[in-house]
């Protein structure tokens, strides 16, 4: 099983967590003054990458918190996790031969 | 008055059935009796409240097998105590917390407790819990909300020298939850033979 590095509890098996989809994305400071194509982007239109992706997760069956980490959709490795608000420690690892955390221990 | 309606309104799903060992694995699994639980939830809780210390690590429980407190999250904690201190402990809560915002919520008729001990209840546990039971991973002590198979569960790990643990459910997973138990018992129990 796939362990996912929960920014309060630790390795935790991936099962008791759930996805949220893409982070990191802006609320337009003032929507009033976007274009319909631009708020259907802002609502609807998410990155798909084949590499590093920025993911919000919720540790739902755990502590229930939401934090954010950067995951290699390839291989499925988890490079960080970090607090909602923070910034991933490791910004320029967009290698997928990066350092990888503790989370792709499997169990 | 009100404690007397508290007790009468409460049905237990799983009746008061006495321990049961059903593979002889010495593993007992024990039905809780009626018992109060709250939800505590605020955010940069102090030392303590009401006698129950919220300055524990996340996944932790302090207290004793009657009086209990859990931090499931950086501002939740479960706490669980006797039906006789129902009544008052809110209040207690309350006025200890004073003017910070905070919620507690009474959840005694949603959770049902499940006692799991023996030497080999982390194996029957492990039946349908994918986390980490092994001592250095999940001492006596340690409490999280885990899943144990389709279920969300809390599970507690209370001190003593065999492994004693505590299965928290919600109602009307309370059957699903204790026929699993069984059931995986009935395994280790094939393993404790051998
Ligand atoms: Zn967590």
């Amino acid at each position: 099983m796939l362990l996912i590095a929960c920014p309060y509890c630790g390795n935790r098996p991936e099962t008791e967590f759930r996805c949220g989809g893409q982070a990191h994305i802006a609320r337009p400071a003032d929507p009033g003054a976007l274009s319909d194509a631009q708020w259907a982007e802002y609502l609807f239109i998410r990155d798909n990458p084949r590499g590093i992706h920025a993911e919000r997760w919720n540790h739902v069956h755990g502590c229930g918190r939401w934090f954010n980490a950067r995951r290699d959709t390839v291989s499925d490795r988890f490079l960080a996790t970090y607090k909602m608000g923070e910034t991933p420690q490791s910004q320029e690892s967009n290698s997928i031969l990066s350092t990888s955390t503790q989370a792709e221990a499997r169990a | 008055m009100l404690e007397a309606l508290y007790r009468t309104a409460r049905a237990l799903p799983l009746g008061r059935a006495p321990a049961s060992d059903p593979a002889c694995s010495g593993v007992q699994i024990t039905p809780a009796g009626a018992e109060a639980r709250f939800a505590l939830r605020i955010r940069d809780a102090g030392a303590s409240a009401a006698g129950l210390p919220l300055d524990g690590p996340i996944n932790s429980v302090r207290g004793d097998d009657r009086r209990w407190i859990a931090r499931l999250g950086p501002d939740e904690w479960l706490i669980g105590s006797d039906e006789a201190e129902a009544d008052q402990l809110p209040a207690a809560i309350a006025a200890d917390l004073g003017e910070r915002a905070h919620a507690i919520v009474d959840v005694s008729h949603r959770n049902v407790g499940i006692d799991v001990s023996g030497p080999l209840a982390a194996a029957v546990l492990n039946a349908g819990c994918p986390l980490d039971l092994g001592d250095a991973a999940f001492p006596a002590g340690s409490a999280t909300r885990t899943l144990f198979g389709k279920a969300e569960i809390v599970l507690i790990r209370h001190d003593g020298a065999t492994p004693r643990y505590r299965v928290e459910c919600w109602r009307s997973f309370a059957t699903y939850v204790h026929g699993l138990l069984a059931e995986a018992s009935l395994g280790v129990g094939e393993t404790a033979r051998r």
